[in-house]
């Protein structure tokens, strides 16, 4: 073993600690990223490289600027992120504060600063503080998930998220909530988890059937489980009781209803069976001391409350065309010259790809406009159309290594701090990863979010690179403790 | 915790497989979209060749074709501009361009326009209106105009000949895959008739094209492009001058007039009255204009010229006579006697005053109805033939060779074939056994007979000709081909050309007949016209005028009819109506010592409802 640690301890610092192969994986997402960024603009009418103005050549100066800051932070202390974390954290929010005050508005979200003719997305520093500051919390010596902690730890997110809803930019907020994910790998109770998984399919159940529907099904799933649970542990009585428990109440309040002859709500039934189910759990859990039948109550009202949330939501909350959005993606309406334009004409300009795609600058929908957005949130249109299927394999075969190799690394680390650090980011770029290709691919709503290092931007390209680039950092130190 | 770090690695693993199906679902199985791709960015721009021109028979133009201008606007490149002057440039009020806003937005809710796409804002706007948007456009984001021809007629006659251009519809889309929304394509007359020769062929050129419609270089370097081919012109046979008379003469009347060149089949002018301009169906005037002329109770956009179905009347005695002649039953010196009509039993069928017993050419020179009771009788009743039946269906069989009873053929859109009752139809409405008496009255061109005006101005064409004619025809030249064969050959009646020569005869003494005559009304100084008038009974109302004419008679060179409905007397308007139109042709001009005649006839309205 120690020979072991000497030996690695030696080999780290031959080759200066860096990892070459992450860096050889982000270069190679870089370089096809700016491929396919000059592939949108290409203008077949006007063959000019060296324009200034091109968004190809602002990319590449930001590549540069990136480089020379990235050594930067290579050369950076890493015992500094920890130290400057809670400063930072408070300056971001600063600065996000005051893009409300000063920012610029872009496609509706105020969500630009803008310095000369430079502009910049406060919300890309705020990820990396938070990241930082997450990671800083849970590396304390001793962190449990004690209630405190979570309360603190939902705090540092709810912060960011809650001044990023102000500025309109709903795609921005969601992040915040992936580093859920991170937390996970540190002990975070996997029911969090469940739980989500249940919101995300009573949601998406809700929106495509009557949410009473798919209330009455989560009771009756609820009934299944206990009574099957309750079976075996041969308490067979009480199956029967737990079943008429959860109907006699919602037929009396159904008989009472009629009887006022007013209209019976279906949805309040469901809620009354089950509120009185949950109290007969409650008592068998207290009392015969059964904590399984609590999490079953959790998840009952995890669902039912979700259920109603999406459809209240989704009716009263939600604008007409967030909601045209929402039913074009599940093929409820069809709105090909509105909402579906986007994705309609990114699907058409992906699907013309074929196996092996139209050839470098041969893709013609991406680079006469037909895909709104085709060098931002669109980007991945044009490795679709002129790379094709295979193409869009490579890409996606080559982040996922990407980020199982930062996953590798992190967990390679001596220090939590690291650790945390490395799955934080890795999981901003897996979630923004995995939305931006599901909304260009028609899997997901259209959130506009940009694809890591692929998409036009000079602050998200910088903000994704020092994120990376600050773990590599920690990453040459990870034999030493950092807290 | 370690499982845990695989459960995250899973996850991601997941969704990557989930991007991958759905990627081969869309790039590798289905194919709507690969198709979807080529129409949207392979736009096939259509080069519109220019429509032919049409030129009279000596060269003056007739319709040639004037730019107009389609605003178009892309309603998400719209910004704020100047509305106020916007209205003024375009020639529309605010309250207006608020309205085609609004219509607008509601065409992108109901999603008939798309505020990515161009949609037409303001349709035909004229040359001079664009000449002025034109240095504004710069300014006004969103919006850009698109060329598109029309018709521009240099004079307001000759509406049914010429015909109309509009858009094609659903239907014409269906039929003809030539054909695109949008195109224009002849609705009627010769604009109907020559659509393929006149709209030429259009050009395709494959351009690479953006979102927004704007040309990003040629497909392929233009490998697949193909040139437009402009419209052929043609030349009518038509004198625009004697149909602009012809159309003043017909003002306020309601019937019509055809001319024909009898040596060639041109037709020289064809008038049908009430008539309009043909401006007032150009573009956008034409949805206003349109209505207005379908609801009129007088039909204006009907041409009778080749649609009507009338009675011939007395005219319709020349071919009797002719069929008799030629069948043998009668000679020029058969004569019948006439006392103010043919009676016969019970029968009786009345006649005007005149000389009696008369012969052929008399019986034409007077219009005497007992004769051609007698005579048509015989022809129906001739031994040679089995049956009455058969008799009536050799004398049909004359009538076809004279054009009759089937479309002539003439080159213009929707011609009527008339009406010849043949022998099975009398069998049906009269019963088997019926004589020749029971049809008597077809003998003074009365009872089911029906010819079209066209049909009627042929048949003088023919009797000028002495026996033959050419299928009338309005179009003379095709710039760089040949008209159709059918224009270019001699049809024959069968009928021996002395006969015709007497038939001459009798329509000449109708006309200068100084022992009487029905047509003396018609007489030109100086031009051997010949004639013969006709007075319809028909189920509408008063009689219809009739006249039937050809000059001069030693070398004809106009063959002519003319209706005025519910006119009463042929001599009365048909004839001198016939005689003007005769002269202004063969002399230019009306003789200043028959201007009476004409302001006469100028100064009466006979259609006042």
């Amino acid at each position: 073993m120690i020979s072991n640690f000497n030996n690695s301890y030696t080999n780290s610092s031959t080759n200066n600690g860096v990892d070459w192969l992450t860096i050889l994986l982000y270069a190679l997402l870089v370089i096809f990223g700016w491929l396919n960024l000059y592939a949108a603009n290409f203008n077949p009418e006007t063959k000019v490289f060296f324009s200034v103005d091109a968004e190809y050549f602002k990319q590449l100066m930001w590549v540069v600027i990136t480089t020379v800051l990235a050594g930067v932070v290579m050369m950076a202390d890493s015992k500094m992120f920890v130290e400057f974390a809670n400063i930072l954290y408070v300056f971001s929010l600063l600065v996000l504060a005051s893009t409300l005050v000063i920012g610029k508005e872009v496609n509706g979200a105020k969500a630009w600063l803008a310095f000369g003719s430079v502009q910049f997305q406060p919300v890309e520093l705020a990820k990396i503080s938070t990241a930082l500051l997450v990671s800083r919390v849970m590396s304390r010596y001793g962190f449990k998930f004690t209630l405190r902690n979570y309360i603190k730890l939902f705090t540092i997110l709810l912060i960011p998220i809650v001044l990023v809803l102000l500025q309109n930019d709903t795609g921005s907020a969601l992040i915040f909530m992936v580093l859920i994910l991170s937390m996970y790998r540190e002990g975070l109770t996997s029911h969090i988890l469940c739980l989500g998984a249940v919101a995300l399919v009573g949601a998406i159940a809700s929106l495509l059937i009557e949410n009473w529907i798919v209330m009455a099904t989560c009771l009756f799933i609820a009934v299944l489980v206990v009574s099957f649970y309750l079976y075996y542990i041969a308490q067979k009585k009480k199956v029967t009781f737990t079943v008429l428990v959860t109907v006699i109440p919602p037929a009396i309040a159904a008989l009472t209803f009629y009887l006022l002859q007013k209209p019976v709500r279906l949805d309040l039934l469901v809620a009354i069976g089950a509120a009185s189910l949950s109290v007969y759990l409650l008592y068998l859990a207290i009392s015969k001391r059964i904590q399984y039948l609590t999490f079953v109550i959790m998840y009952l009202w995890m669902g039912l409350i979700i259920s109603f949330a999406t459809s209240y939501i989704f009716n009263n909350v939600l604008i007409e065309h967030q909601r045209t959005r929402i039913n074009v993606l599940f093929g409820l309406e069809e709105d090909l010259l509105g909402a579906g334009y986007n994705v309609n004409q990114s699907l058409i300009a992906i699907g013309s790809g074929n196996l092996t795609g139209k050839g470098f600058l041969e893709g013609t929908q991406t680079k006469l406009n037909f895909v709104p957005k085709q060098s931002t949130d669109f980007i991945f249109c044009t490795v679709g159309e002129e790379w094709g299927f295979l193409g869009c394999t490579f890409l996606i075969a080559l982040y996922i290594a990407f980020f199982l190799r930062i996953m590798h690394l992190a967990e390679k680390q001596h220090s939590v701090f690291s650790r945390v650090y490395g799955y934080c980011i890795v999981c901003i770029f897996f979630f923004h990863f995995a939305v931006n290709i599901c909304m260009t691919i028609g899997l997901m709503p259209v959130i506009g979010i940009p694809l890591p290092f692929f998409s036009y931007g000079g602050s998200s390209f910088l903000g994704f690179s020092l994120m990376l680039f600050l773990f590599l950092r920690l990453d040459k130190d990870r034999q030493v403790l950092i807290r | 915790m370690e499982i845990r770090r695989h459960i995250i690695a899973a996850i991601m693993i997941l969704v990557g497989l989930c991007m991958l199906g759905r990627l081969a679902y869309v790039q590798l199985f289905e194919t709507s979209y690969q198709l979807s791709a080529d129409s949207n960015s392979r736009r096939k721009v259509i080069q519109y060749p220019s429509r032919g021109l049409i030129y009279d028979r000596n060269g003056k133009l007739l319709v040639s074709n004037q730019p107009v201008y389609d605003i178009m606007i892309i309603p998400r490149e719209v910004h704020e501009f100047d509305s106020l002057d916007f209205c003024n440039t375009v020639g529309i009020d605010m309250p207006t361009l608020r309205r085609l806003f609004k219509e607008l937005r509601l065409n992108i809710r109901r999603r008939r326009a798309s505020i990515y796409k161009p949609s037409v804002f303001i349709r035909q706007l004229s040359g001079e209106r664009y000449a002025m948007l034109q240095e504004k456009l710069y300014k006004m984001e969103g919006f850009y105009a698109q060329r598109r021809t029309l018709r521009k007629y240099e004079y307001p006659a000759a509406a049914h000949v010429l015909g109309y251009v509009g858009e094609v519809n659903e239907n014409i889309i269906k039929k003809d895959p030539y054909y695109i929304s949008g195109d224009y394509i002849g609705i009627s007359g010769i604009e109907s008739s020559f659509e393929e020769q006149l709209r030429g062929k259009k050009g395709i050129n494959y351009q690479m094209v953006d979102v927004l419609g704007r040309q990003k270089g040629s497909f392929r370097d233009g490998a697949y492009d193909t040139l437009a081919i402009s419209g052929k012109d043609l030349t009518l046979s038509l004198d625009i001058d004697l149909q602009l008379y012809g159309e003043k003469l017909m003002a306020g009347k309601t019937g019509s007039i055809v001319a024909i060149r009898p040596e060639t089949g041109e037709i020289l002018c064809m008038v049908s009255a009430p008539s309009y301009d043909p401006s007032l169906l150009i573009g956008r005037d034409r949805s206003v204009n349109f209505p207005v002329l379908t609801t009129d109770p007088l039909k204006p956009l009907f041409n009778r010229a080749i649609q009507a179905w009338y009675p011939p009347g007395s005219t319709f005695k020349t071919i009797n006579a002719l069929i008799g002649l030629q069948e043998g039953v009668v000679t020029p010196d058969t004569k019948y006697p006439c006392s103010f009509g043919y009676t016969t039993g019970r029968f009786h069928m009345g006649c005007h005053g005149h000389m009696s017993p008369l012969n052929l050419r008399q019986s034409i020179q007077n219009s005497c109805n007992a004769y051609y009771a007698y005579e048509f009788r015989t022809i129906l009743d001739n031994k040679k033939y089995n049956s009455v039946n058969d008799a009536l269906e050799s004398w049909k069989n004359y009538l076809v060779n004279f054009g009759l009873g089937y479309r002539l053929g003439v080159d213009i859109a929707n011609e009527n074939r008339g009406f010849v009752p043949n022998a099975a139809y009398y069998d049906k409405s009269l019963g088997k056994g019926w004589t020749s008496l029971g049809v008597v009255s077809l003998s003074i061109g009365q009872g089911e007979l029906l010819l079209t005006p066209l049909q009627m101005a042929n048949v003088a064409a023919t009797i000028a000709n002495k026996g033959w004619f050419y299928t009338p025809h309005a179009v003379h030249r095709i710039q760089d081909s040949e008209i159709d064969s059918l224009y270019t050959s001699k049809r024959y009646t069968g009928i021996d050309t002395a006969y015709f020569s007497v038939i001459q005869d009798g329509m000449e003494m109708a006309v200068w007949g100084t022992d009487g005559g029905t047509a003396r009304g018609a007489q030109i100084p100086g031009i051997r016209i010949c004639g013969k008038t006709g007075t319809a009974q028909n189920p509408h109302g008063r009689d219809h005028s009739i006249f039937m004419s050809f000059a001069p008679k030693e070398k004809p060179e106009i063959a002519i009819s003319v209706y005025v409905e519910n006119a009463g007397f042929g001599a009365t308007w048909a004839a001198p109506i016939a005689s003007l139109m005769v002269e202004k042709y063969l002399n230019g001009e009306i003789a200043s010592n028959r201007k009476w005649m004409e302001d006469r006839i100028l100064q009466t309205i006979l259609n006042d409802q």
